[in-house]
Formats: C-alpha cells, structure tokens, sequence
C-alpha cells in the first residue's frame, strides 16, 4: 500500500516538474517574441527619425552648417552597424538639438508650410523613438529577469536564443519643438 | 589688400587650423594688408584685435570626435554682417566643408573667394548626404588651396576638381632664435620626442623600444619628451632604471616647444601612420635640429626625400636605435643635415608660404568688384528651399 501511494506522489511530482518546465518555456518563447516585435518597431522608429532628418537638413530651411550636421548625423545613424548604432542615434539626438536649438532657426523652418509639417512630423517621430526604447528595453528586462531563474538555466530552457541586450542612447528631442508645433502634446 | 579670413574652430582652443589662420594672419598684416578674422568665439573672451567673435562655440559629435563650431541663425547673421562691415577684396575660408562658420561665408558671400582644406580625411559618405546644401556653397570658391599631397588628393576624390598645393607655414625665425633649456642637450646627448604618448600611431612606444637599446651602451643619453597624454601608462614598459633620464615636460606653449626642439641633438618621429604633413618636422628643422623620422610618405615628402634629414623602417626599433646611435656619434653628419634642413625649411617659411596665398588671392581678384553679401540667398532663409516656392 505505502510503495503504491510513494509512487504515485512521486510520478504526481515529476508531472508537476515537467508542467513547470513546458510552461516556462512557452513563457520564454512569448517574452523573446516580445522582445523583437517591439525591436522591430524601434528600428522603424528610429529609422524614420533620421529620415525626417535627412529630409529637413536638405531642405534648405535651415543654414547650411546646421544642415551638413544634421544631413551627416542621420546618414551615420541610419548606416551604422550593431554595436555602433546607440551612439550614431545619441549623435543624431545631439545634432537635431544643436540645429533647432535657436527659436528663429525653429520659426524659419515653421515658416514654409512643408517645413512646419516637417517639425511636426520629427516632433512626433522623437517622441515614438522614446516609446518605443522604453517598450523595447521592458521587454528586454521582463526576459532577462526569467532567464536567470535557475531552472531556466540548469535545464537551458532558452535554447539557442542569445540573450536581449538593452538599447541605450540618447533620444532626448529639440526642446522648442513642443511649444512652437500647433497640436503637439 | 583687404582679406577676409575665416576660422571655422573654436578660437581658444589650440589646434592645427587655428594656428595656422592665426599665423597667417599675422605675416598677412607683417608684409601691409588689413586683415580681419572672424571666429568662433565668446563676445568677452580676451581675442587679438583683429579677431571678431562670431558667439559662442557649440560642442558637437562631429567626424568622430566632439568639435566646438558655430552654425545656426545667429551665427550666420554675423557672418554677414562681418562681410557687410569688412569690404574685403578677397574672403579666405578655412575648411569650408566642416559645418561652420566657414561654409556659412561660403553661402552668404559672391565675389573673390579662396577656400584652403586642411584634412585628409573627409567623410564622404556623409558628405554626399549633404550634398544638396553643402555643393552649392562650395562651388562658389574660386580657388582651393590643399595644404598637403593627402589633402589635395582627398579634395580632388570626394569634391573633384584641382586645389593648388601651399603647404602649413612654419615661423622659422621664431624658432631658429629660442634658447636651448639649461641643461640640454647635456654630454651624454639627447633624443626629443613631441606628440600624443598614447596615441599607438604616434610611435612613442617604438621610440621607447629603440631607447632602452641605446641607454645600454651610452649612460648619459637622455630622452625629453613633451605632448599631452598619460605618462604614467606610456612609459609603462620601460625599465625602471631609465625612467630617471626621461623628462616629460606634457602640454607645451608654442614658445616652449621652440626650446624643446632646441634642446635635442636628434628629433625623433617614429609615427606608423596616419600623418598627412608633419608639420613638427618642419618646426624641427627651422630650430637646427637634426631630423630622425619614420619613412612615411608625408615625410619623405617634407625632408626631401632623404636630403634634409634622415628616414628609417616605420616601426622598426632596432632600425632607429641603430641610426639614431650613428647620428648621436657624427656630430659632422649632423652639421650637414641641418645646413641641408635649413635650405629645405625656407620654403615653409611664412614668409615664403604667405607669397603664396598672396599670388592666389591676386588672381582671383583681378578684374572682380570684391567681396559682398550674397544678396539672392539674403537673410531670408529658406530661398533654396525645395518646397513652396
């Protein structure tokens, strides 16, 4: 009789192990998902910050020196590798406050009516590349935080997958931006 | 005349550009034109009289470093009042390609305008991104000027075109007349050594390699060194029983390094690499110091090919060690470079360079009115705007 319920406790405690492993795995699967659905997303964002970048420092509205640095900054950013990307994006930031950091450079881009769609759209575009850095680097803390379980290690439930890395760069926008671009929060 | 000269770097902080439009400058006023130049520079900072500020420098990643440099609205205003005020005959921009305050007198003038580039490198890539706002305002220089073969070549890759070839002035007579520092170059000789100690293509370390071969044999030879940098990490890998006949003087003033140079029997420049001119080189051989470099292109090029001054394998230490010792022993071998030198150098003279730039700015302003504001792209910015005309 005592052999029988031993076994059965003991059968009960190997199925819950193994339940415990399936489940963690799904769960790593969801959090790695996560992890480059939101990289993709920042990606497009920063992409399409230094797109609108390029767009304004050709444009001609702002003074020529403004625009080599700003054209220059949103060329190496958006051509850099990997590991040089969060610096080439910092640089990017920089450039972008240096050439709008003077109320009449802002007022004569917001002059021509392309020009204040632009600053709009880059006000827009900053603040997403924010969002989604933040979305991106939570996700990123969420998988490492269950990748260190010890289970998750020992039995190496995360596969091949390499572990996330965090994207840290400054993406602080222009600050005159908010106050000159009508409907901007 | 009357020349415009613009400097694109920040004024008060010391580097190659802004020595040489200083100097230029100077010798310009020495042989009767009025010269103005304008800078990146505080309204209050204490400037030369014939320096207008042109505000604040602002740090920027630039080129793969921080460059302090003026754009902006407020810049460019004075930029073109500067113009307005000046009434130059010829405006001289210095690296016109760096966004600043050079490219923006690029955009605000039209009549005579002369542009010298100073780098070797330029980003090209990053320049064509540009290109719809940078071209148009280079295109307006008349005549270009490249102050090494490196640079002339890298102008004529990235901006095609020709540029004529004037190289960096030396003031020779400023150091040909400093005095040696008590002491130096001492009976056992001496070997000097200018540039950034950790920099690995600067060459220090080889240098130190070819040292500790020489102290062997000679117990008074000494080594001064001078140039910003770690010294602790740089010297490092020496044998502690040497560190006392090294002397480190770190950052000198243009008139010290005069000294320096003067206290050396033998210049050393052991650089790998990267040098487009070698400008220390020149500055060695005004002071009548004899001239031990790597055989680098640049300095081939600057020591005449061997004449004014003596080459060795680039990296090599046992190769320097092995001159340098026959040098420190031929106090005659020693005479005839420095008589050779002293030939070569005058063409880097100020003097000689500013006949130059003279000749230049004289061609491009026969026949032409001066210089003035560029009325079609006026203070209203956006005329070359692409949209909403």
């Amino acid at each position: 009789m005592d052999l029988w319920v031993g076994l059965l406790i003991g059968l009960a405690f190997v199925v819950l192990v193994l339940w415990y492993l399936s489940w963690t795995a799904a769960r790593l699967d969801r959090l790695h998902a996560r992890v480059e659905g939101a990289r993709y997303a920042l990606d497009a964002q920063l992409l399409r910050r230094s797109t609108l970048a390029l767009e304004l420092a050709t444009s001609g509205l702002l003074d020529p020196a403004s625009g080599v640095l700003v054209a220059g900054a949103a060329h190496e950013a958006s051509a850099a590798e990997l590991d040089e990307r969060e610096l080439a994006e910092s640089n990017l930031s920089r450039a972008l406050r240096a050439a709008l950091a003077e109320p009449e450079a802002i007022a004569a881009v917001a002059g021509n009516p392309r020009g204040a769609e632009l600053l709009g759209e880059l006000d827009a575009a900053a603040k997403r590349v924010q969002l989604a850095r933040r979305f991106y680097n939570d996700a990123v803390q969420a998988t490492k935080a269950v990748r260190r379980k010890r289970a998750v290690r020992y039995f190496r439930l995360a596969g091949r997958a390499s572990v996330p890395q965090s994207f840290e760069t400054d993406d602080s926008p222009p600050a005159g931006l908010a106050d000159r671009v009508p409907g901007a929060a | 005349m009357r020349v415009g000269l613009v400097c694109p770097y920040a004024w008060d902080v010391p580097g190659g550009v802004q020595a040489h439009v200083r100097d230029l400058a100077e010798e310009l006023q020495l042989q009767g034109h009025a010269v103005s130049v304008i800078a990146p520079a505080d309204d209050d900072a204490p400037l030369p009289p014939y320096v207008v500020p042109a505000g604040r420098p602002v740090p920027v990643p630039y080129n793969g470093s921080v460059a302090r440099l003026s754009f902006g609205v407020r810049s460019n205003t004075r930029v073109r009042r500067w113009l307005r005020d000046g009434e130059f005959d010829v405006l001289h921009v210095h690296e016109p390609a760096s966004p600043s305050l050079s490219l923006l007198a690029c955009w605000a003038a039209s009549g005579p305008l002369v542009g010298t580039f100073h780098t070797s490198t330029l980003r090209s890539r990053a320049m064509h991104a540009a290109y719809p706002v940078l071209y148009p305002a280079l295109e307006k220089i008349s005549a270009r000027i490249a102050v090494s073969e490196d640079a002339r070549r890298t102008l004529v890759e990235h901006l095609g075109g020709d540029a004529v070839l004037i190289p960096n002035g030396v003031a020779v007579r400023r150091f040909a007349g400093a005095s040696p520092m008590r002491g130096w170059p001492g009976a056992g000789g001496a070997l000097g050594f200018l540039g950034r100690l950790n920099e690995p293509r600067k060459g220090f370390p080889v240098l130190l390699a070819a040292f500790e071969r020489l102290a062997a044999d000679r117990p008074d030879l000494r080594l001064l060194v001078a140039g910003p940098g770690d010294v602790d990490e740089a010297l490092d890998d020496l044998p502690a029983r040497l560190l006392p006949r090294v002397t480190v003087l770190g950052l000198v003033s243009d008139p010290d390094k005069a000294r320096m140079l003067r206290s050396v029997d033998v210049y050393v420049a052991p650089n790998t690499g990267g040098e487009s001119f070698g400008i220390i080189l020149t500055e060695a051989m005004a002071a009548g110091t004899p001239v031990l470099a790597s055989d680098l292109d640049a300095f081939r090029r600057v020591l005449d090919d061997d004449r004014a001054g003596q080459l060795f394998p680039v990296g090599d230490a046992a190769a320097l060690a092995a001159r340098a010792g026959a040098l420190l022993d031929d106090p005659g071998r020693r005479a005839s470079m420095v008589e050779a030198a002293s030939r070569v150098v005058r063409r880097y003279d100020w003097a000689t360079v500013v006949a130059d730039v003279v000749a230049v700015y004289e061609m491009v302003t026969e026949g032409a009115a001066g210089v003035r504001e560029d009325v079609r792209n006026g203070s209203r910015l956006g005329m070359f705007a692409r949209w909403g005309r």
